[in-house]
């Protein structure tokens, strides 16, 4: 009991035992549970609305939608998947739904630009000045982020916000946006890529001018 | 970019680059890896790519960079709970039986409530007013079982443990009503009387007209 690693595992496996009930329990009728189900991946699902659709308004209605989808649809789960995974694709298909809709009312072009295999060169190499986390703690900071990415062309910023920030696998990934894993993984490094020269020119455009960076160690 | 002096098992930067996100995934074979490692051993140029490439994923990875609308959570467990209910009645076969039942149990309920105070369509009617009257951020009372807020201490307030305060405003966006008792100085009454009068008649007036004069919390049946 000394060692924490072990207690960490086993309050894992309890959490994981804990859901695994709740699940078993909303799927036998007990609705009135299924917010406390979701409560802990709200702030993914919002996110995954939220790099799709854009707007905050839309993403809550989506997220709001979904969960009830998400509940209607409860018995349909099976415990081989992870249910955060579950309810984000349920929200990603409602998102997208919502978007394709939106596009056929406003008749938007829709996004097809061929070039997913045309390789992205780096346009920033001068030594990395490294952003550390805790300048997330700074609004702006976190403000810059978002808009650089919100910036990205949806196609590669989806398969970022779902790889990157909701934490799925390169397959999950694959099956929520309906692509090819080869997809993906053109898709990820171009985005990782770009967002990373978007950072480098942060730093010359003063986005994070006032981090608490070692001044002269790493010279621009 | 490539240094022809070097041995030939040295990856071009564009090699590299093209990899760099497996590399970072752990996602490449052995040899790759290998000779990835011995290239940003000396190109600094990729080096810097990698370390921005690392510094991005450990940057949007961060919890904090997904900020939530204030009163997320509140509203998505309201819709939950108001669509939950709904979903019951579809999906729950488990406790199928108890639906007619809880219909028939709301069917009494509403019929004693209606003749107690007014008729139906006269609430209807008065429900039917957008309550701009009720101040905004009073706050009221809502409970899962019943789709009226209440003013805090109405006694017509049912399944009073899954009580929760909202503002008005709030309760009227998540669609539910205001309870004809306790908010009635609320709302405009004048209509109420008038469709009464046309669409129930006198009796149906008088009893309504009673019920405004028992507006008192703790009063009623």
């Amino acid at each position: 009991m000394a060692n924490p690693n072990p207690a960490l595992r086993n309050s894992e496996q309890d959490g994981d035992t804990r859901e695994q009930h709740l699940i078993e329990l909303v799927q036998r009728g007990r609705n009135e549970l299924f917010y406390e189900l979701v409560h802990p991946y709200e702030r993914r699902v919002y996110a995954a609305a939220l790099a799709i659709l854009r707007n905050e308004n839309d993403a809550e209605d989506v997220v709001q939608e979904a969960m009830l989808k998400a509940l209607a649809n409860i018995r349909q789960f099976r415990a081989e998947a992870r249910f955060s995974t579950w309810l984000i694709q349920i929200t990603v298909n409602e998102a997208l739904m919502r978007r394709r809709r939106e596009r056929t009312v406003t008749m938007e072009p829709i996004d097809d630009r061929p070039n997913d295999d045309a390789d992205y060169i780096p346009r920033e190499f001068a030594d990395w000045r490294e952003i550390p986390s805790e300048a997330l703690e700074r609004k702006e900071v976190r403000q810059r982020l978002a808009e650089a990415l919100a910036s990205l062309d949806p196609k590669y910023r989806e398969v970022f916000v779902l790889r990157d920030m909701e934490q799925l696998n390169i397959q999950e990934t694959a099956e929520t946006l309906g692509i090819s894993i080869a997809s993906v993984k053109t898709r990820l490094l171009r985005a990782r890529l770009m967002l990373r020269d978007l950072l480098a020119r942060g730093w010359e455009n003063g986005w994070f001018s006032r981090l608490p960076f070692e001044k002269g160690s790493k010279p621009w | 970019m490539v240094n022809e002096e070097a041995n030939s098992q040295r990856l071009k930067c564009e090699q590299v680059w093209r990899e760099i996100s497996n590399y970072v995934e752990g996602d490449i074979d052995p040899s790759l890896r290998l000779a990835m490692d011995q290239h940003f051993g000396t190109c600094q140029r990729c080096r810097s790519v990698l370390e921005g490439t690392r510094n991005v994923i450990r940057l949007y990875s961060d919890e904090r960079m997904i900020e939530m609308p204030a009163g997320f959570s509140r509203r998505l467990q309201s819709r939950l709970a108001q669509g939950g209910r709904a979903a019951r009645t579809r999906w729950s076969s488990w406790y199928a039986w108890t639906v007619p039942l809880a219909a028939l149990l709301l069917i009494t309920g509403a019929i004693r409530v209606a003749n107690s105070l007014t008729s139906v369509h006269p609430m209807k009617t008065a429900h039917a007013q957008p309550a701009h009257e009720i101040p905004p951020d009073m706050p009221v009372v809502v409970t899962t079982g019943a789709k009226v807020f209440h003013a805090a201490g109405c006694p017509f307030i049912h399944h009073k443990d899954t009580e929760r305060i909202l503002t008005a405003k709030e309760a009227i966006r998540e669609g539910y009503i205001p309870c004809l008792r306790c908010l009635r100085k609320y709302l405009n009454t004048d209509v109420v009387g008038k469709t009464e009068k046309s669409a129930v008649g006198d009796a149906d007036s008088e009893a309504n007209d009673q019920d405004e004069e028992g507006d008192v919390p703790g009063g009623g049946q």
